[in-house]
């Protein structure tokens, strides 16, 4: 039997063929990284804000409360993303009627990336100045204007790069979860590139996971630069 | 709008120390940290009349910052009174404290502006948490923003700005609800010599033009010197010394206002010999 060789492989990468069965992953991938991404944004960026505001030293000091709070998120984020779709599984269930497939999924990957974006929200909300809440605070500035005039505005740039450390950290989650039975990039290069030693299929799922990521971290970082460049801090 | 009255009543007259707008007394401030507890004021008594330009001078720790705070409730004393017009703050609620807050300006030493924000918004902001409407505000920042000569920075950001402009911004952005008192903390601290004469200069002007009062606290003799009528000498959490400028550094009493006019008077004069010190 002869040997494949490497440039055979890369050819074999790019045919049509290996490209009929990464596409319909790439679909899949992309509709679980957006429905995700939404979730993740909606709740991370909500926990963040209680994170951040019922702190001891926040603008609303629930110091227990944000005790209990931080545990819980502590207490998912010290699992594997692996472990979390496990046991989040039968909760897809629940609320989908089933536990496999791309939708399914989603459930699975927001439990584990809402509570790292949280966390990031909430480190980047913290860089605000104490001076800025404070002068706020001086002209009669109620906790709602606070967090949606001052906290969110001010932490603007640094938020954005959250969320493309997030994003990125969804796409590879999901690909983790592909082989849990969801479907998607992750999916196919585990059960043909390795399960089956399809090398090129593999080599041009990893291709396509590394052009979404950079592309994803080029647009972050240059909006991220734009707004401070706007605002003159750059 | 806020709804107490700064008039003096008859009541007030017959009742109250008549003139005096703010009166505070035996106000006391502990910081509690873990083992140690910090008295920041020990029971201060002050009174300042309306349209006065007040300093308070003090060394480091001396309980500056506290005092001022105090008076916006930014820290909250834990005993005595703070009495404004016929208003005592000590005593709002915190709805009616953010009312009342409308209605007394503060500037900061780091001016605390917002960066996502430009020059205009940053002063319209004030006016948002107001509740005014949208077209008040535009007319209300051009007016503002003409008072302290910044017309034309209305949309640039303040990251573009000096920092006398900026604190410019600080001042627009605490007159914009027409408040009764303007509060310095600190406000020419970060600026070099020339900018804080410009900035103590705009302060006189919109004091006389709007019959405004104003509160300061610095550590600089020559800012007091400058703008103040009557000032306090604030040592270790006590008034020392009060009265009108001339007179307190005129036969200074207190170890606090004796220093400051020895290290005003240079060090040169006084601490070349072998690090005798000033």
């Amino acid at each position: 039997m002869g040997r494949i060789t490497l440039l055979e492989t890369i050819e074999s990468a790019f045919s049509a063929k290996t490209w009929a069965i990464v596409v319909p992953a790439i679909y899949d991938t992309l509709y679980m990284v957006l429905f995700t991404t939404i979730l993740t944004v909606f709740f991370g960026l909500i926990l963040g804000i209680v994170l951040v505001t019922t702190d001891k030293d926040g603008i609303y000091p629930r110091p227990r409360f944000n005790a209990v709070a931080g545990g819980i998120v502590n207490g998912f984020r010290s699992l594997p993303s692996m472990i979390v779709i496990i046991l989040t599984l039968p909760l897809s269930r629940l609320i989908l009627g089933k536990s496999y497939g791309p939708k399914a999924c989603i459930i699975a990957l927001a439990v584990t990336c809402i509570p790292m974006f949280g966390r990031l929200v909430e480190s980047s909300i913290l860089e605000v100045s104490k001076g800025k809440i404070e002068a706020a605070r001086s002209m009669g500035a109620k906790n709602r204007d606070i967090v949606l005039k001052v906290l969110l505005p001010e932490a603007l740039p640094s938020l954005i790069r959250s969320f493309t450390i997030s994003v990125i950290a969804i796409i590879s989650t999901t690909a983790l979860a592909g082989t849990l039975g969801a479907g998607g990039l992750g999916d196919v290069a585990v059960r043909f590139g390795y399960s089956r030693f399809k090398t090129d299929i593999l080599l041009a799922a990893v291709l396509v996971m590394i052009v979404i990521v950079q592309a994803i971290q080029f647009a972050g970082n240059t909006l991220s630069k734009f707004i401070l460049k706007r605002r003159h801090l750059i | 709008m806020a709804r107490y009255s700064t008039h003096t009543t008859e009541f007030e007259a017959k009742h109250c120390d008549a003139g005096h707008f703010i009166r505070i007394s035996n106000l006391r401030k502990t910081f509690r940290a873990r083992d140690k507890n910090f008295a920041v004021l020990k029971g201060i008594d002050l009174e300042i009349d309306r349209g006065d330009i007040f300093g308070v001078v003090g060394f480091s720790g001396a309980g500056k910052s506290t005092l001022i705070r105090c008076i916006n409730r930014l820290e909250e004393p834990d005993e005595g009174e703070i009495t404004i017009g016929e208003t005592e703050i000590t005593g709002l609620s915190k709805q009616e404290l953010d009312r009342y807050r409308q209605k007394i300006g503060i500037i900061f030493q780091h001016f605390n502006l917002l960066d996502a924000r430009t020059v205009a918004e940053n002063v319209a902001f004030p006016l948002e948490i107001a509740g005014e409407r949208k077209d008040r505000i535009a007319s209300r920042v051009k007016e503002i923003l003409e008072l302290v000569d910044l017309s034309d920075k209305t949309d640039f950001y303040p990251g573009q700005l000096s920092g006398g402009q900026k604190q410019r911004v600080g001042i627009a952005r605490a007159l914009a609800n027409n408040p009764d008192i303007l509060l310095s903390d600190e406000a020419t601290s970060a600026l070099d010599p020339q900018t804080t004469l410009s900035v103590l200069d705009l302060l006189k002007d919109i004091n006389e033009k709007l019959k405004l009062t104003i509160i300061l606290i610095t550590h600089e003799l020559n800012v007091i010197r400058y703008i103040c009528k009557n000032m306090a000498v604030l040592e270790d959490g006590l008034i020392v010394e009060k009265g009108s400028v001339r007179s307190v550094f005129g036969a200074p009493q207190s170890e606090t206002a004796k220093l400051f006019l020895r290290i005003d008077a240079g060090f040169a004069t006084f601490g070349w010999q072998d690090g005798e010190g000033i």
